[in-house]
């Protein structure tokens, strides 16, 4: 038996303070290595509460956050744009686990939320089909369901990070237009078999029941591969900002082909060719061609803790904490760095580990106090890793305005401060 | 409309629906073509779906101006409203190295997708409130303003798919799309 020689625990893994990620794994840290609980001296004495002493309230028929929490919401511009056109972001920086809550999962609308009422709904198939189909809420809702957990991103996520230089901006306003949530309804593909596909159909054109009547084109492969018409977010009836009363989820997807308020699902030959994948959500390159179709949201991570905002108060142990997800797969592995990239140490993941959803990461880190930048650098299970921002820039430069995936960093200044910067 | 009795529903899917169906709770209503075209509005880039009606850009002026500018602004050059978008000019900005100016003239590649989308979701707070002829003669103002038809050319379900677009060729596939 070969016994293997561990580094102790707390032991440097990667430059400028990263530790090894066992302390996720084993759940200890030698104390003395980090510093840890030495500058502190004894804490006040433990005063009875008020809270402790009358009744509290009583129950709520929907229950909300802590009155103390009322920081934790979605930012969105102000006007003057018109109300509920452009989009809201999650507050990454104060959540944790995997699942967005729902009120907090990013909104982007194109002529505001629409307010349905289910009854009157209409989901329509057409097209080439055998038989054109109409469904109610009433009748989607009989039908056998699967739920799984994924994230929606907007294609439109981190554009910021295209700017020439840095901006002031925190992880809301840079990379909140991610989501996840556990969605439950029903196979796209059951009801496009009930229809009867004919040959000749390649593609689908999704359209939702807004002002603006958003649609986009979605190839037949993914609709009856693994879409999802979505009749609950987490547990309960869908958000309306969200999609009330059904969503169409194509998981690992840019998230405005995941149609909201779905009502028409009409097959065709070939693409419909919108405004929303011509005009917008496509890829202008280095020359003057532009990708279009870019449908998988591909393999990205961003550190949520440190962040902007989030400003470290002493040196001493910190968690790294982030985001690692890729439309193509699983999440395989997660790099951290704290020298911007010159060292890098692997995080621990946190399970479950599903396919085309978030994971949650998280690396330890003893804080010297001196200048440090953080960057988290994610591989999927396709072997596809998070590229830099040279490479990104190299394959298609800084034009392209969506699907910036490259590895983002923050810089930690002498005084604990966290900035967005390019490194 | 017309509206098949319960028993003859059940016939129908008996016939028609597939073996390998069999277990599945087959609850979508049978609709007819007719009845589903008020929300046909689909329009193809080969011209699929585009409706009766025609238009030119000296009809389309007046209607742009009074229902699409205060957010376009005047001529369809500087908008007022950010997201609103310019609708004009920009051509040649795509060219490498430069700041792309991405417009109806300059970027799309249809101008069926123009009539599409103008019927869809325009005017903005009164969406899917244009005759044919409007979104017709709105249309072809817009591909006036940028100098790709005259303004007495006439845009129909016939003529509008012909429109070539300045960047008609300018989009590839991606390449690591899922197969």
């Amino acid at each position: 038996m070969i016994r293997r020689t561990h580094p102790e625990l707390g032991d440097p893994a990667a430059g400028n303070g990263i530790l090894s990620r066992r302390v996720f794994l084993e759940g200890t840290l030698v104390i003395g290595a980090t510093g840890a609980g030495l500058s502190c001296g004894s804490a006040e004495p433990l005063a009875v509460q008020p809270w402790m002493k009358v009744p509290g309230t009583g129950f709520a028929g929907y229950g909300q956050p802590s009155p103390f929490e009322s920081k934790v919401v979605k930012v969105f511009p102000p006007p003057p744009n018109p109300p509920g056109v452009g989009s809201s972001r999650t507050p990454l920086h104060m959540l944790e686990g995997m699942i967005t809550p729902s009120g907090l999962h990013f909104e982007r609308s194109h002529s505001g939320v629409p307010e349905i009422d289910p009854d009157q709904h209409r989901l329509v198939i057409h097209g080439l089909v055998k038989r054109p189909l109409v469904f109610t809420l009433e009748a989607l809702s009989r039908y056998p369901m699967q739920s799984r957990i994924a994230f929606i991103e907007c294609g439109g996520n981190s554009l910021a990070l295209n700017a020439p230089q840095a901006q002031p901006l925190n992880v809301a306003a840079i990379h909140g237009l991610l989501g996840c949530s556990e969605w439950t309804g029903v196979r796209l593909s059951t009801l496009l078999d009930e229809a009867g596909i004919e040959p000749e159909a390649r593609w689908v054109i999704a359209e939702g029941a807004d002002a603006a009547a958003m649609s986009r084109s979605i190839p037949l492969t993914k609709a009856m591969d693994d879409a999802l018409l979505c009749l609950y977010q987490n547990g309960e009836r869908v958000r309306p900002s969200n999609g009330y009363p059904v969503r169409l989820l194509l998981p690992g997807f840019e998230g405005n082909m995941n149609v909201k308020w779905l009502r028409r699902l009409k097959l065709t030959a070939g693409p419909a060719m919108t405004k929303d994948e011509t005009s917008k959500y496509t890829i202008l390159l280095k020359d003057e061609k532009a990708w279009q179709f870019v449908f998988p949201i591909e393999v990205k991570s961003v550190i949520t803790r440190p962040s902007p905002g989030l400003a470290l108060r002493e040196p001493g142990f910190y968690e790294i904490s982030g985001l690692a997800w890729s439309g193509n797969g699983s999440i395989r592995q997660v790099d951290v760095s704290a020298d911007g990239g010159r060292s890098w140490a692997p995080a621990a993941l946190q399970g479950p580990i599903l396919p085309k959803a978030p994971v949650r990461f998280r690396a330890a880190w003893q804080w010297n106090g001196s200048p440090a930048v953080l960057q988290s650098r994610a591989t999927d299970d396709t072997g596809m890793v998070q590229p830099t921002r040279a490479q990104f820039a190299a394959e298609r430069g800084f034009r392209g305005v969506y699907h910036y995936n490259a590895i983002a960093s923050w810089r930690i200044d002498e005084m604990g401060e966290v900035s967005n910067v390019y490194a | 409309m017309f509206t098949l009795k319960p028993i003859a529903v059940c016939i129908a899917m008996l016939t028609l629906a597939p073996a390998a169906q069999a277990q599945a709770p087959q609850l979508g209503q049978p609709i007819a073509p007719a009845d589903i075209a008020p929300w046909d509005i689909s329009i193809g880039p080969d011209g699929a779906g585009l409706p009766p009606g025609r238009g030119t850009a000296i009809e389309g002026e007046a209607i742009y101006v009074a229902k699409c500018q205060a957010c376009h602004g005047e001529k369809g050059e500087r908008p007022n409203v950010a997201l609103a978008g310019a609708l004009v000019g920009g051509i040649g900005t795509l060219a490498p190295d430069k700041t792309p100016i991405k417009t109806v003239g300059s970027f799309w590649p249809y101008a069926t997708t123009l009539f599409d989308y103008v019927r869809r979701a325009m005017p903005f707070q009164d969406t899917k409130s244009l005759t044919a002829d409007e979104v017709y003669a709105v249309s072809a103002y817009i591909l006036n303003l940028n100098g790709i038809i005259g303004p007495n050319d006439v845009i129909d379900a016939h003529s509008l798919p012909e429109v070539r677009m300045p960047n008609r060729d300018g989009f590839i596939p991606f390449p690591r799309n899922p197969k």
